[in-house]
């Protein structure tokens, strides 16, 4: 075992983990180090692509469809141009002359930038408009008069496979129908034979509802071709730079080395920030042709309207189990809704995403899975918003089917939990759709939720409030979630055909101090802050001594970006092995230094030293190092003291965790109070607790949004009708409880650092611990599955269907006393 | 389009400008005065992040035009700090990690400031009410609370000193 693997032996045996300062005591891993980037957010200084501003930079609107299918029989530009202050109208018919009227997607199929023939969804692109400015432009874009011919639109992909469904891709060759793709996973045989001879099956229809990441701020662009270096500069929200570079020069023809990405600040991305939208290029193509720099930055129901939604999974679950809930097979059957374009933004090979970890934390030896995909009129999209490519269907689906099982076999969900997980000693363990799991505890993050949650105590309450005929019920739901993060091994996973490695560079100055750069993009998860602390950390540095840096094509090593909680997994990994060969360097200047011999140096993490063996009075400090390496540098080697490292991740990792999550129920308004929230997750050694903490609270909220309040609906015409902050809602402050957090520590074996990646596992863990517990509130009345989001209407339908709804009026005495009072009942 | 010459005090300093008529006051900061610390969030005066103080009072400046600001005391989150010295808001936010994109934070921090001028000790559900007209979509809200209820502490301290100092 190297020093470094050695370093984290305490945890693999499961010894105590300590809270804080188990790094070098100067911001290196495991402190919970205040963030570097927050100086210049809490004083309103951070640099965001609307802040940014260019001499002569005009301003892009967008015309878009108010049909949600519809030919296009004309565009008239004229009364447009006729505006003061408006430059330019595009259309299809402009962009074709570059061949930018297309664009293809991350999955193969081919996407319109501006609609040439026929809108295939509500809000699509149609021409843009380039003014002065941004309240010209959008005049500009009221008076641009699109001449459409309507035709039916379908919405429901059930409808849309249909043989009367109107034909929504006839742009595809040889394409008759709305059907996108067919996928399967594991043995269908196999699984067919099991569930034939089970003792027990359970079978339960869900719908992972469309949802919205919806970050707040929305995506946008600044393009900026420069004629005289002929050079592109585009500024945009990104959350993968160097790929959309690539991406770029592929769809126009200017060469990588000509085009420079930028994403500066971002505020937030979910996910909803990976794939190429028709705006970025459009920005991009109106500065290309008007030699100007042009902005485009949408609104909000344009960005709930147009960009990449999430979920949209309509699934069947089954599980065959022996009497005492041994879990014996796993099936699924999925419909997907992939919108007018299977713009999917995910590794290439994977339509489906990571949807075939479906096996979940459960010992399960046959699985079967098959999934149908088909074209509507709505926006494209389908994986965002914290799901690690489609890891919160596959968790949801799982979840909710053990408590489904759990009430059949009238067992406790905890107790069938503990039955079926993958033991310690099983790791790495082969799943039977082929996962390889790196390493799991999954018993010690359960028994540690429940003791914190005090499960015992609130499972008597329950059964009290049901023999005493409560007015609130009170329901119990856990998850025991193992999520797939850090994608991935480059013989697997690639994205437009570039695997999904990642990358850091380390530049010591002679100083000593030192800057880093990475090809991963935070959109607020604190990296500028946590690749410093791994750095600090193998370098024996002071975190105040490292800057990061990233997001700049022209100037950071090449990455995938950051999206699938891939950063900390693969850039992570990046920049420890990058610090390992910076380390290897000092030790020879140190050799050098102080006059000894290579072999007889050795490095001590504690002091960040660099002494010789037996003589520890002999040191060097990193400081001294680097100033060693620009003026006194041996002559075996170069001078300077940098070193880079692509890193292709030998696995991905497998970080899980345990919800148990307690509310009330109404029975009277269908309500759903959370009384405790509890989450423990493991994400194998801490690079900073306080930062993790973050990560997990913003997940859990939006896990509850997911659960309670968020849907993205259409009505029979192709509207979306939950399309902006008036419908799709976001949780306040007051719809968020206090969360309780808690977490073990099983290191992930494959990792330099043993680190796992942690920011999507709330979202994907925590939406079937909550539909479980408003379930397990109304399971004594049969009732086996609730739809997201729990609104209190659909609460109340499933508490009357179960006998356990209270009419409210036989409850409240009307008095309208207030009301005369105020003399409002007399007008 | 009707165009008005209007006088705004922007943290402290008067400004002289042209605006139309339906120039947002939001838009007026940004992009005429190039003060782009309050964002721009959504279009229905939901989500809180162009919050800034008009006359001491906490307003969504998305919500307003800047004609109707005319002669007003506009005050921003880049006000707060000079160089050297943060606000005990703003310390609070970074102490507490009460801020991860940073997007919502400008117009998170301008609800707070006016919430403990009006209610210097207030308890969690206050704070959560108070706060109810800005959306965050990373932190879950559990550390802005922490970080005003932290905030508040500082600013009691600060001034029962100054209290006794007199």
């Amino acid at each position: 075992m190297s020093s470094d693997s050695e370093r984290y032996a305490e945890a693999e045996d499961g010894g105590p983990q300590p809270e804080k300062h188990c790094g070098h005591g100067r911001g290196g891993m495991g402190e919970e180090v205040k963030r570097k980037e927050d100086q210049r957010f809490i004083t309103g200084r951070g640099n965001y692509v609307d802040d940014v501003k260019k001499p002569g930079m005009l301003h892009c609107e967008i015309v878009r469809s108010p049909h949600a299918h519809a030919r296009i029989e004309g565009i008239d530009k004229s009364r447009a141009l006729d505006v003061d202050g408006v430059v330019a109208v595009l259309t299809a018919e402009d962009l074709l002359e570059y061949d930018l009227a297309t664009m293809p997607t991350l999955m193969a199929d081919t996407q319109d930038v501006l609609v040439n023939d026929k809108v295939k969804f509500q809000s699509q692109e149609v021409a843009a408009v380039i003014a002065t400015d941004r309240y010209t432009a959008k005049d500009g874009a009221e008076k641009v008069v699109v001449d459409y011919d309507v035709l039916d639109p379908v919405v429901d992909a059930q409808e849309a496979l249909e043989d009367d469904a109107p034909l929504i891709r006839d742009d595809i060759e040889g394409q008759d129908d709305n059907h996108c793709l067919d996928w399967e996973t594991g043995d269908e045989e196999a699984t067919a034979e099991v569930f034939d001879e089970a003792p027990v099956t359970v079978e339960e229809d869900m719908l992972y509802q469309r949802l919205h990441p919806a970050p707040i701020e929305t995506c946008g662009a600044v393009g900026d071709y420069d004629p005289g270096k002929d050079k592109l500069t585009v500024h945009m929200t990104s959350q993968a730079p160097h790929i959309h570079r690539t991406l770029f020069a592929q769809v126009s023809g200017i060469p990588e080395h000509k085009i420079r990405i930028v994403s500066p600040d971002v505020g937030g991305g979910f996910g909803n920030k990976v794939p190429i939208y028709p705006g970025y290029v459009v920005a991009a193509a109106a500065s290309y042709v008007l030699e100007q720099p042009v902005k485009w930055v949408e609104e909000r129901s344009e960005n709930i309207q147009s960009t990449g939604f999430a979920r949209d999974y309509d699934m069947t679950g089954e599980l065959a189990a022996t009497e005492d809930g041994e879990i014996l097979a796993v099936r699924t059957d999925v419909l997907a809704d992939h919108g007018a374009y299977n713009a999917v933004a995910q590794p290439s090979k994977f339509p489906a995403g990571f949807f075939n970890i479906f096996t979940g934390s459960y010992d399960i030896d046959t699985a079967y899975g098959s999934l149908t995909a088909a074209y509507t009129n709505t926006a494209p999209g389908g994986v965002a918003y914290r799901c690690s490519f489609r890891v919160t269907e596959a968790v949801y689906l799982i979840e909710r089917m053990v408590k489904v099982l759990a009430d059949e076999l009238d067992m406790d969900p905890a107790e069938v939990r503990r039955k079926n997980f993958i033991q310690p000693d099983q790791f790495p363990y082969e799943s039977a759709t082929g996962w390889n799991y790196d390493s799991g505890d999954y018993e010690k993050a359960l028994d540690k939720a429940l003791e914190m949650a005090d499960y015992e105590a609130y499972r008597e309450e329950q059964r009290r409030r049901i023999e005493e005929d409560a007015d609130k019920l009170l329901g119990i739901g856990i998850s025991s979630f193992t999520e797939v993060v850090g994608a991935g091994p480059g013989k697997s996973c690639d994205i437009a055909g570039v695997e999904m490695f990642d990358s850091a560079e380390i530049r010591v100055h002679p100083t000593g101090n030192a800057t880093v750069r990475v090809g991963v993009q935070t959109q607020g998860q604190g990296h500028e802050t946590t690749f410093a602390q791994i750095v600090a950390e193998e370098l024996g540095m002071d975190v105040d001594d490292i800057t990061v840096e990233h997001g700049d094509t022209d100037t950071d090593p090449y990455g995938l970006g950051t999206y699938g909680s891939r950063s900390t997994p693969v850039a992570g990994a990046a920049a420890a092995v990058a610090s390992r060969k910076v380390r290897e360097k000092a030790t020879s200047i140190a050799a050098n230094e102080l006059e000894a011999a290579e072999e007889d140096i050795t490095w001590d993490r504690e002091s960040g030293e660099f002494h010789v063996a037996g003589a520890p009075d002999r040191s060097i400090s990193i400081t001294e190092i680097a100033a060693g390496a620009y003026m006194n540098h041996p002559t075996s080697e170069e001078p300077g003291l940098e070193a880079v490292n692509y890193y292709d991740p030998p696995e991905m990792t497998y970080p899980f965790g345990s919800y148990v999550v307690i509310v009330e129920v109404d029975r009277e308004t269908g309500e759903v109070e959370f009384e405790k929230f509890v989450a423990v997750d493991d994400c194998g050694n801490r690079i900073n607790p306080m930062i993790i903490e973050g990560q997990i609270h913003g997940g859990l909220a939006q896990g509850i949004g997911t659960a309670m309040l968020e849907h993205v609906t259409f009505d029979d015409n192709g509207n979306v009708t939950g399309g902006d902050f008036m419908n799709y809602l976001l949780p306040t402050a007051m719809e968020i409880p206090e969360f309780e957090t808690g977490h073990t520590v099983t290191p992930s074996p494959h990792h330099p650092i043993g680190a796992k990646g942690v920011g999507e596992s709330p979202t994907v863990g925590s939406p079937p611990a909550i539909v479980n517990a408003v379930v397990d509130a109304m399971s004594h009345g049969g009732i086996s599955h609730v739809e997201m989001p729990m609104t209190p209407d659909r609460v109340w339908e499933n508490l009357d269907e179960a006998g356990l709804a209270m009419d409210p009026a036989d409850n409240i005495e009307l008095t309208f006393e207030g009301w005369e009072s105020d003399g409002v009942a007399d007008d | 389009m009707t165009e008005h010459d209007i006088t705004l005090t922007v943290n402290g300093t008067e400004y002289e400008l042209t605006v139309e008529s339906r120039t947002l006051l939001v838009h007026a900061l940004r992009d005429e005065l190039n003060y782009t610390g309050p964002n721009v969030g959504c279009e229905s005066s939901m989500c809180g992040a162009c919050t800034v103080h008009l006359n001491g009072e906490a307003i969504k400046s998305c919500t307003m035009f800047a004609v109707q600001a005319d002669g007003a005391e506009i005050t921003t989150v880049e006000a707060l700090a000079d160089r050297d010295s943060l606000h005990p808001i703003q310390e609070s936010f970074s102490e507490e990690h009460g801020l991860q994109c940073g997007y919502c934070t400008p117009g998170m921090i301008m609800t707070t400031q006016e919430l403990l001028e009006r209610n210097p000790d207030p308890d969690e559900e206050e704070i959560r009410e108070a706060l109810e007209g800005n959306l965050c979509r990373c932190t879950g809200y559990q550390n802005i609370v922490k970080a005003v209820e932290s905030a508040a502490e500082k600013m009691r301290e600060t001034t029962a000193t100054a209290e006794v100092d007199d």
